[in-house]
């Protein structure tokens, strides 16, 4: 759990990519890192839960949701601004996250996994069903709202800068956790949980912090991203697929690793756009996605960054 | 008196596997507790640890009533056990092994001072060498003196040492019987569970003998080996072993 100094080229490697846009004011870039950014922001906080705890949330997506939808209700209706409608966004899913943990966290593995994804379907069927929120076409942003950011096109740059912020936050808080006592606690979770009970780790309370934290940063990208996308529905906010997703890019990168998760979003995008665009495989992403998963549990199951790690001892110090 | 017992019953379904037991350690001693397979060693330990609660009986420590007190409260209190079924954590390494013992035990160490304490253990029981290797990667021996040097990280008052000696060969057995002398030296009391007779008559103060979930004696290592009840459940009904030797003469 030594610090070593992954974080002095992952931040600015960030850095670089949210820069790329600005500098070259192109639209087009600005809208493929806004998707990084959000996928990297995304792993990297399911990680916490999933890579240092060991609980595999499948669901996780619902947090995304949650916090997309409290946002887009106290923007549209209240005339919250953005930033503080996120913050709100971001510690109702960690609520949220600690209640429902109360229940999902007793349970352990698969069975974990399988109450996760219940808990994504109840929550979008409620959802659904709940006419304040605009029930199954959900809701749509009165263009109004954007001119208190100087207008729709600026709205969304500024939408951009935040995602960025959001972003960088979750991969440091992330890389601390790892490296704190707190990381080292959950790890143990994660290897055996009842010797690190007996060890003297308050394993209830430290899977319920960790499920929070997990939960924290989901909420906020989703409310940036249905900020930017200006309308919300269920179906698009508890998207299944997207969870899927999310755990195919921390095994991708890494789990439990710090860098992991951060790589894996980077490069589960791209593969993502290549094989959308080609004619061929535009239908099979998925398919080829889990494909890819099957060879990574079966030959490198620490991902990317633990495949380098055990090859390359001397990367250890900057590959977290 | 550092622990006691009073009448404590542990019940799985319809056994009794830990049967109104009561017995009392003091401060400073090696307690061997001794019996045939399947008498309730293991699931007093439990008791004691913390990983089941009894269904009879009160466990104190220093006078504390710690009977429904969680495992990992206790750990901090100043109980640390090894498991005779070892349980290391194997994606870290052995050095993350012991410092989460360090951390999270009676210590309550930050990360810092657990790597301090976490390497002058592993020096205590020889495995020094093998900080930095994953912890699944070593073999039983050494994964026996990870689970000794985690619970000595902690920094506790009592030990529970479930069969650390089992699978060892003679001269790892010497080796760690010499640990455990060290610890004693340090003032940790010592609660151990053995079925290696030798070593434990010769490092323990008192022994206790369970059958069945039952005690059946306790006292020092010479009137416990004396005793009629426990070579009875050693070797089955003394008698009968001797109408058995009869009879063969005869034939």
């Amino acid at each position: 759990m030594k610090r070593g100094y992954t974080l002095f080229w992952l931040v600015p490697f960030l850095l670089v990519i949210s820069l790329y846009p600005v500098v070259t004011k192109s639209v087009i870039a600005r809208e493929t890192v806004f998707i990084i950014l959000m996928y990297v922001s995304l792993a990297a906080s399911l990680n916490i839960i999933m890579g240092y705890a060991g609980y595999v949330s499948f669901g996780h997506i619902v947090y995304y949701g949650i916090g997309g939808y409290v946002a887009f209700y106290l923007m549209h209706h209240v005339g919250v601004r953005l930033v503080p409608a996120m913050l709100v966004a971001g510690l109702f899913s960690a609520l949220m996250a600690l209640a429902v943990g109360e229940a999902v966290l007793r349970l352990r593995g698969a069975i974990f996994a399988i109450a996760t994804i219940g808990v994504n379907e109840a929550i979008k069927s409620l959802v659904t069903n709940l006419s304040f929120l605009g029930g199954a076409t959900g809701m749509f942003f009165n263009f109004k709202i954007y001119r208190a950011y100087g207008g729709a096109a600026k709205a969304i740059w500024y939408a951009y800068y935040v995602m960025v912020a959001v972003t960088l936050i979750t991969v440091v808080v992330s890389y601390f956790i790892k490296t704190s006592k707190f990381g080292l606690g959950l790890f143990s979770i994660r290897e055996d949980e009842d010797a690190a009970f007996v060890l003297g780790v308050n394993t209830k309370r430290f899977k319920s912090l960790a499920y929070a934290f997990s939960a924290f940063f989901p909420g906020m990208v989703g409310a940036v991203f249905f900020f930017k996308a200006g309308n919300i529905e269920p179906e698009d906010a508890f998207h299944l697929v997207k969870s899927i997703e999310m755990i195919f890019m921390v095994m991708l990168g890494g789990y439990g690793t710090a860098s992991g998760p951060v790589l894996g979003a980077l490069i589960y995008e791209r593969l993502k756009g290549m094989l959308l665009v080609n004619p061929l495989f535009k239908n099979l992403h998925l398919a080829i996605a889990g494909f890819v998963l099957l060879l990574i549990v079966l030959f490198a199951p620490g991902g990317l960054v633990g495949y380098l790690r055990s090859k390359f001892r001397k990367l250890r110090g900057v590959l977290e | 008196m550092i622990l006691k017992a009073e009448g404590v019953s542990k019940i799985f379904g319809g056994l009794v596997a830990v049967n109104e037991v009561s017995f009392e350690v003091s401060e400073g001693e090696i307690f061997g507790v001794i019996g045939p397979n399947g008498a309730g060693k293991t699931t007093l330990f439990n008791v004691i640890s913390g990983v089941y609660y009894p269904e009879k009986g009160r466990v104190f420590f220093k006078g504390k009533d710690i009977t429904k007190l969680p495992a990992y409260k206790r750990a901090r209190l100043g109980i640390a056990r090894t498991h005779q079924i070892v349980k290391p954590l194997n994606e870290l390494t052995v050095l993350e092994n012991v410092m989460v013992g360090a951390c999270f035990g009676k210590a309550g160490a930050n990360l810092k001072r657990a790597e301090r304490i976490a390497l002058e253990v592993l020096e205590t029981v020889g495995l020094s060498d093998k900080a930095e290797v994953l912890a699944g990667s070593l073999n039983v021996p050494q994964k026996k003196r990870l689970e000794l040097a985690r619970a000595l990280a902690s920094q506790p008052e009592v030990i529970l040492l479930d069969e650390v000696l089992a699978g060892l060969n003679p001269t790892e057995v010497d080796e760690m019987l010499k640990v455990i002398l060290d610890i004693k030296a340090k003032g940790i009391t010592i609660l151990m569970i053995e079925h290696l007779m030798h070593a434990i008559m010769k490092v323990s103060d008192r022994i206790m003998v369970l059958d069945y979930g039952r005690k059946i004696a306790e006292g020092t290592p010479e009137e416990v080996s004396k005793d009629p009840k426990v070579i009875e459940a050693y070797l089955g009904d003394p008698d009968l072993a001797l109408k058995l030797v009869k009879k063969e003469g005869s034939a």
